[in-house]
């Protein structure tokens, strides 16, 4: 027993054990039962049989499943990139030796530390029908006629929810990057000015290639949790108008908890995760080539 | 609907109140008088109850006190915990299937009609209480009977009504408010003219939404599926109902396709909206409010029953209650007992007043509570009840009424159409898409 517990290897997985035991629990069963629901017809409470790809079948020709995942792609994306541009920019500014830096960046953060719940129903507030401020501000000042209709006509809802969105992630990505900008060596830029080379050029050069690790980690994560996004569209509009806001998550849960469907709401949920796994993919396999990090192309 | 005769029901009534009349009275609940009774408690029972979370204080305090006096009474501990209404739901079919969790469960809407092989058995102390109090309403034998059998206690609904400003309908020429769908259509139309436009939700909203799109529908005689639960929602019936929608939407104020419950309320006490279709709490929210404005508006409140349409007879949809008492509970007899008690006039009618007329009784006797005639204007509440329609209408009622209602298909169909995303024959033969897959055979 005593050289047992000597050996490093029997240690080592000694050591191990309790958080393989927590992923195994927490993660990988649940997970895993999951995707198994998603080949039942198992109801809320009710265990299902396996029914193969019926459900998968189904949601292919159901309209509200197809319109759930255009919304969750184009939501997605959209706001992936306007949170990427924001962010960097973002970055950059507070990278600069500002007056009250400290100050800046903490404050910088709030948005990303209200909790989601809260800065939903701040938003609400802001989209409603008839109470808008925005709305009431663009009235007084005699730009509108009529309040806007935020989250009634279903594109103007889909950028209402977005932009909610972009003013949540945008800290997210600002910090991240800003801990990146702050690894890259201050010698590189003077090299780079010795060299008679522009602001352009030293963003271009130095400051984009040895951001580029970073930036693969910070957008998987940040597609990540847009992809999935539940709470802001559950509180600003249940999925509504006419279903142009419904994300495949917020889908899932009115699919599997209200409409007791558990089965079909997990084949929702399972089919969300080809998607992000092509994200995963191509951030790792892709974004941290090194060669493109150099600036060549394959 | 189960086949559950009246003349079957006429018999069970009537065995079941000369059985009930041994212990009429309040005596009934002292605790030596109910050890003699059909509910003679388990010994050392213990209940734990899970109900939907109030929406007026008053109703929860005499709730719990009246579960307080049937502790004192009976020396039985009853634990209740409260969830949001919508949560409620999962919990109890979770609970039903594991066979383990609150002994009493007060759910929503069709749930007993979810698992009937998980429930007790209450026909016993339905069958007293419908004895003594002059009969359950209609609508309580399909949310609550199968196979001729009790499967749960009804406790009553959230009633809806339209909600609306007596002074512009004075104005507009109407004495009193239309019954009919051509004046109600007319009325929306001179309240937007007066500049107080109706509201009626049409975003996502699980209460308000689907209570006035299923009345739309039904009224004029459309309906998602036919006795035998064959999908017939596109109908000649539904297209006339969702061109009528259109019109009615033409009076609303912006913004409906995004309103989700609160919206209404809150647009209605700001003067925005003069109609709309909402609980009782709109009226109280105006009367007991410090507000001199708000004051004012609750004495030109008006509430009414929603018309009814060319089918004749009226077609709510109301929030209905269920008590589901379930086989894995240790102490039935206790829990029976507690139900009853719950539903006795002494607490019945005090409760029900606590809870400012939010709760419709399903016992006929209960219309005399002088909760109703304490106000004029909470008289539409009071036949919340009798005015409604089962969910599901007028198929069977089970998992697919129930999920074809949280997937928001009625309201979707209605939002579709009236807003002109879709021609009203698009919007149902969408509708019946969708339903199909829930009512598949």
């Amino acid at each position: 027993m005593h050289r047992l517990l000597n050996n490093r290897h029997v240690l080592g997985l000694l050591f191990m054990l309790p958080a393989g035991l927590l992923l195994l629990v927490f993660l990988t069963y649940p997970l895993g039962l999951g995707t198994w629901l998603g080949f039942t017809d198992a109801k809320v409470g009710r265990a299902g049989h396996f029914v193969g790809l019926e459900n998968f079948q189904f949601l292919w020709g159901d309209s509200v499943t197809r319109l759930a995942l255009f919304n969750t792609l184009f939501y997605t994306a959209v706001a992936s990139v306007i949170k990427f541009a924001l962010g960097l920019w973002l970055a950059l500014l507070l990278n600069r030796n500002l007056p009250f830096k400290s100050f800046f960046r903490a404050v910088v953060l709030l948005p990303f530390i209200v909790p989601t719940a809260l800065s939903a129903l701040a938003f609400w507030w802001i989209y409603d029908a008839q109470f808008s401020i925005v709305s009431w501000t663009l009235m007084k000042m005699g730009l509108i006629h009529q309040y806007i209709d935020f989250l009634g006509d279903p594109w103007l809802a889909r950028y209402s929810t977005i932009a909610a969105n972009i003013w949540r992630g945008v800290p997210f990505v600002a910090i991240c990057l800003l801990a990146g900008l702050q690894t890259i060596p201050v010698s590189l830029y003077e090299a780079a000015a010795l060299d008679g080379a522009t602001p352009w050029q030293r963003f271009r050069f130095v400051t984009l290639p040895l951001l580029t690790p970073i930036i693969a980690v910070v957008m998987t994560f940040s597609v990540l949790f847009t992809f999935t996004d539940f709470q802001l569209i559950y509180v600003l509009t249940r999925g509504g108008p006419l279903n142009a806001t419904h994300l495949m998550a917020t889908l899932s849960f009115q699919r599997a908890i209200s409409g007791g469907s558990l089965g079909e709401g997990a084949a929702v949920a399972t089919a969300m995760v080809p998607f992000l796994l092509a994200a995963i993919l191509f951030s790792y396999f892709g974004l941290q080539r090194r060669k493109w990090q150099q600036g060549a192309r394959d | 609907m189960s086949k559950f005769s009246r003349r079957d029901f006429l018999k069970t009534t009537a065995g079941a109140a000369a059985a009930g009349t041994l212990g009429v009275g309040s005596t009934m609940w002292s605790g030596e008088a109910l050890a003699q009774s059909q509910w003679a408690p388990e010994k050392g029972a213990k209940l734990r109850v899970l109900r939907w979370k109030r929406f007026v204080q008053g109703d929860e305090d005499m709730w719990l006190a009246n579960t307080k006096k049937f502790t004192e009474k009976t020396g039985i501990e009853v634990r209740v915990d409260s969830e949001g209404w919508e949560d409620v739901r999962p919990k109890a079919a979770v609970a039903a299937n594991v066979g383990s969790g609150p002994d009493v469960i007060i759910s929503t809407f069709e749930d007993a009609h979810q698992y009937p092989d998980k429930l007790v058995d209450v026909s016993d102390v339905c069958n007293y209480l419908g004895g003594k109090y002059g009969g359950w309403y209609d609508v309580c034998k399909s949310y609550c009977t199968e196979k001729g059998k009790w499967i749960a206690v009804p406790m009553g609904c959230a009633g809806n009504a339209i909600v609306h400003r007596i002074s512009v309908m004075k104005e507009a020429g109407f004495s009193e408010f239309p019954k009919d769908l051509a004046g109600f259509l007319k009325l929306a139309q001179a309240y937007k003219a007066k500049g107080l436009p109706p509201g009626f939700a049409l975003g996502n909203a699980t209460g308000d939404g689907n209570v006035w799109c299923h009345w739309l529908v039904w009224a004029h005689g459309g309906k998602m599926v036919d006795e035998k639960g064959n999908v017939v929602i596109a109908s000649p019936e539904t297209e006339a109902a969702l061109n009528y929608g259109k019109q009615l939407y033409d009076t609303f104020i912006p913004g409906t396709l995004s309103w989700l419950d609160p919206n209404n309320n809150k647009a209605f006490l700001d003067g925005q909206i003069g109609m709309t279709a909402n609980g009782i709490s709109i009226y109280y929210a105006a009367k007991t409010s410090q507000d001199p404005k708000l004051k004012a508006m609750a004495d030109d409140i008006g509430h009414a029953n929603f018309p009814v349409g060319p089918i004749g007879k009226t077609t709510e949809l109301n929030l209905f209650f269920p008590m589901m008492l379930f086989k894995y509970s240790k102490y039935p007899k206790a829990a029976k007992a507690y139900l009853a008690f719950m539903m006795e006039k002494e607490q019945y009618e005090p409760w029900q007043q606590a809870a400012i007329g939010y709760v419709s009784h399903p016992l006929v006797a209960y219309e005399k509570n002088p909760l109703w005639a304490s106000d004029p204007k909470n008289a539409p509440y009071s036949n919340s009840m009798k005015v409604m329609l089962p969910n599901g209408y007028a198929g069977p009622m089970g998992y697919a009424s129930a999920a074809t209602m949280a997937d928001f298909i009625m309201v979707n169909m209605v939002a579709e159409a009236a807003s002109g995303a879709k021609t009203p024959k698009e919007a149902m033969e969408r509708a019946k898409a969708r339903a199909e897959r829930y009512y598949k055979v």
